[in-house]
């Protein structure tokens, strides 16, 4: 229905662009003079037309459902509507599938047919209701706009002002974006806090976030204490930056001081294919090479290595971020001005001094920006721990150990059946609203300091 | 200190010095050949478990489409025959090559061969062609993933017969068939063909892809014009000011967001408030848009800057106004690095999975989806789940689909830099 709708708009629209234009065309003949182009007069029409219809459209496709089944609750007979929820919810389901002509189970009551038919007419109303009403007011204002149209309208400034809203709601989007982070996040966030603690859950030591399935069951309170999940992805985030950090860094200045253009043309490309390569695929690296190859190095030296240890996971995850943080580092390198290089090597310093004692501490706070960014995107992480790292919470900073994260929580608390105002389900959005925070925080601080370090330089 | 004592404390120095630049220079290309030998050990890693995803085991069997089997009464009726006994043909075929099996035991063992798959084959020829009911012909039929495992080398027989899930008698049977030369490796048309199944033999990734596919228009058709749309309002319209400011600072920590928390906005607002399906492309479209929109701002925002503001006061001098000098002047300058920076940007779209998860995409879902309102698997989700799957078949088969993700991800870039290196104009 929604497409068929469409199209007759949009078939409405060509329509009436080229009425407008026609007509726009023969005034000009009329008056020899027209403000716009035509075809500005033809766009000036559709627009009209389009606009009360389109707005019909989506209010049928907001509230058309739930006005049908309301309806059809009411049509249905005393005995089944004074069922519980669940079971009516059932039922109504029985009905619309044997409605659409989907075989199903028709012994639920006798007058299934009744009911579908009910529905199906009551659908096949609002079909034609929204239809004609949205053809029928959208025929209107099109004629006001038509009337409209004369020599002197200014149909183009019209246009070009509809366009420009258009460009600025576009704009708009972007805080509407964060703002719904931000409130479903923390709208959920709340309602976990009405049962949890805050201080409970943000400084608690152990986490078990089994909830009793039925009333009275024992050893069902559930502990949400975040703690170790915190100290889980700060551990595995720290074996990843400590891999990525020298590498990338040490890769960036060799590769802007030393390297002449052609190790650069092959070597630049060969660090972003690292980058592109999806999180998944790092994970399932992890969990069929990685990790087996590090626990068979453990057990050579005698050192019993958990298989979803944090230091296969960091290493991975540091292997990830290595191109990150060199091109990061690279961008700053390259944009500590020449002079000071220049006045290093007049004293008679060797490129590597100049680049140790005068470089690096010129670029440092860039470099630090950068590998802020490298931690919030480590923290953030979620398919290479969801895959190779551990899911029972444990407190340890022992990078053998099997550690778990606050995204593979989230994860783990949301995938499954699950009713949603669990204390369970509410604590991925405690988790993930921690997790944004944090993050951005840390996205915050990293492009100030890059943005003043950059301003210093220019 | 004269001069000479100078140049005797440098001297000396000198050649430590030296050997300090050396060394550091080696740091530099130690890490670069460290990346670089992480690279060539993942791809040799996902190639080498990967590439005999591509063949599968498959038997030639002499099976005879009796109508006692498929359609007993005779009835020439479609529906009938789609209830056909089809796994009985094909066991009858197979009995028929060990003429001294007997006992129910080894027949049984002799069914475990097969993969299920084999009468559904014969099943789909059939109702294709009905003609072929009572006729005779030579088929390929797939075997079971064990076997198939087996015939690769991924199952070690030295190992005691309780702890491997192929027995002896059966490791015997595959002999006798191999001496007889009727086993061979095809092409696995399946893997390409079909959605997922429980039996890696089966295993395909149509319906992922079809699911990516229909995920990634919805996300480019959403993120493409909005994206682009935002950029030219901050690049030529907006006046500065704190607003606007705060709009910027909005546009790149939203770049820099987690992605699972788009998951959960997506889980929390598409699904929960608005009720749309769960495990639907069109929710997962919705998703990775709003993850793709800032990235394709950035990329165009940094496109229209590049184009020289001498093009704009040319237009504007003879007489276009500001909407026209954009889009009859701007715009097709700056498009190929706009579409250069989107494509990118979608390819990293095509590679997420975290946020698909929290909608529910990890469903198991065995149809190819017809419409962006379908339960439906997308394919890195794909990946993660087959990895998550006991059978050491779905081992090859993961590294297969991640292969198949890597190739269409390895196209899109070549795209977006073919587009650049023709069409981009150096100002």
């Amino acid at each position: 229905m929604f497409g068929f709708l469409f199209i007759i708009i949009l078939l409405f629209c060509l329509a009436i662009f080229f009425i407008a234009k026609r007509h726009a065309i023969n005034i000009k003949k009329q008056n020899g003079f027209l403000h716009s182009l035509p075809k500005y007069y033809g766009f000036y029409a559709s627009l009209w037309f389009s606009i009360p219809t389109l707005c019909i459209v989506l209010l049928y496709s907001l509230f058309a459902e739930s006005f049908v089944t309301s309806n059809l609750v009411n049509s249905l007979p005393e005995n089944i509507k004074n069922l519980s929820d669940n079971e009516l919810t059932l039922v109504l389901n029985n009905i619309k599938n044997f409605a659409v002509g989907n075989i199903s189970d028709s012994s639920s009551f006798a007058s299934i047919q009744q009911a579908a038919d009910f529905y199906n007419a009551q659908y096949d109303l609002i079909h034609s209701v929204v239809l004609y009403s949205s053809l029928i007011l959208g025929l209107l204002t099109f004629i006001y706009a038509y009337r409209s149209i004369t020599a002197t309208y200014r149909a183009r400034n019209f246009i070009e002002n509809a366009i420009y809203l258009l460009f600025f709601s576009s704009a708009l989007v972007a805080i509407f974006v964060t703002a719904g982070i931000l409130l479903s996040v923390l709208f959920e966030a709340l309602r976990f806090f009405e049962v949890i603690n805050f201080s409970d859950f943000l400084f608690g030591l152990s986490w078990s976030p089994q909830m009793a399935i039925r009333e009275g069951q024992v050893g069902s309170s559930g502990l949400f204490g975040a703690m170790p999940l915190f100290a889980g992805t700060i551990l595995i985030s720290l074996i990843a930056l400590l891999l990525a950090v020298p590498i990338g860094l040490l890769t960036a200045i060799y590769l802007s001081e030393y390297a002449d253009t052609k190790v650069r043309a092959i070597t630049k490309p060969i660090l972003e294919i690292l980058s592109g390569i999806p999180t998944v695929v790092y994970g399932f690296f992890a969990v069929v090479t990685v990790a087996p190859f590090i626990r068979h190095v453990g057990s050579l030296v005698g050192l019993d290595i958990a298989s979803e240890s944090a230091l296969g996971v960091g290493l991975v995850m540091g292997i990830m971020i290595i191109p990150l943080v060199s091109s990061l580092s690279d961008d700053v390198i390259s944009s500590v001005p020449q002079s000071l290089r220049e006045g290093s090597y007049g004293l008679g310093a060797t490129k590597s001094e100049t680049i140790k004692k005068v470089i690096l501490p010129a670029a440092l706070p860039g470099i630090i920006g950068g590998i802020l960014l490298a931690a919030s995107r480590a923290i953030g992480e979620t398919m290479i721990v969801v895959m190779a790292a551990g899911l029972s919470a444990k407190l340890s900073f022992n990078p053998i150990d099997a550690v778990t994260t606050v995204t593979v929580q989230i994860v783990t608390l949301l995938t499954g059946d699950q009713e949603f105002d669990s204390p369970k389900t509410l604590a991925a959005f405690a988790l993930g609203l921690t997790l944004f925070v944090f993050t951005l925080f840390l996205n915050f601080i990293a492009l100030k300091i890059v943005r003043k370090y950059r301003e210093q330089y220019e | 200190m004269n001069k000479s004592s100078i140049t005797e404390i440098v001297n000396k120095n000198l050649k430590t010095r030296y050997k300090k630049e050396a060394r550091f220079q080696r740091y530099g290309q130690f890490s670069i050949f460290v990346a670089i030998i992480f690279l060539v050990i993942f791809f040799t890693s996902i190639i080498s478990k990967g590439y005999t995803a591509f063949n599968q085991a498959e038997i030639r069997l002499n099976v005879n489409l009796d109508y006692e089997y498929i359609d007993p009464d005779r009835t020439g009726n479609i529906e009938e025959i789609r209830y056909g006994d089809f796994d009985g043909i094909v066991y009858e075929a197979f009995y028929k090559l060990f003429p001294k099996v007997k006992s129910r035991a080894d027949k049984r063992e002799l069914r475990e061969l097969l993969s299920s798959g084999a009468g559904i084959k014969i099943q789909r020829l059939v109702i294709e062609d009905i003609s072929l009911i009572g006729s005779q012909i030579d088929l390929w039929l797939p075997l079971d993933d064990e076997v198939d495992m087996l015939l690769k080398g991924n199952i070690d027989v030295d190992l005691p017969e309780s702890s491997r899930r192929i027995s002896d008698s059966q490791i015997n049977f595959i002999k006798q068939l191999q001496e007889q030369k009727i086993i061979e490796n095809k092409f696995n048309t399946t893997l390409f063909t079909s959605g997922d199944s429980r039996e890696s033999e089966q295993a395909g990734i149509l319906g992922a892809l079809v699911g990516s596919a229909l995920m990634l228009s919805i996300t480019f058709m959403i993120a493409f014009p909005l994206g682009v749309a935002a950029a030219i309002y901050l690049e030529e319209f907006a006046p500065k000011n704190r607003f606007i400011d705060f709009i910027e600072v909005n546009i790149n920590n939203l770049a820099a967001v987690p992605s699972i928390i788009y998951g959960l906005l997506g889980l929390a607002v598409f699904i929960n408030y608005l009720g749309m399906p769960r495990s639907a492309p069109l929710v997962g479209g919705l998703v990775l848009a709003l993850m793709t929109f800032p990235v394709v701002i950035i990329a165009s925002r940094a496109s229209l800057q590049s184009v020289p503001p001498s093009i704009r006061d040319a237009a504007l001098g003879v007489g276009a106004s500001k909407i026209q000098t954009i889009f009859d002047h701007i715009l097709p300058l700056a498009l190929p690095g706009i579409l250069t920076g989107s494509i990118i940007g979608m390819a990293r779209a095509l590679g997420e999975s975290a946020p698909l998860i929290m909608i529910g995409m990890v469903a198991f879902v065995v149809d190819i989806p017809s419409s962006p309102l379908d339960s439906s698997a997308a394919l890195p989700v794909q990946v993660y789940l087959w990895a998550d799957s006991p059978e050491r078949g779905f081992v090859e088969k993961t590294s297969a689909a991640i292969m198949v993700l890597l190739t269409f991800l390895l196209l899109m870039n070549s795209l977006a830099i073919w587009l650049r290196n023709k069409y981009e104009i150096k100002w």
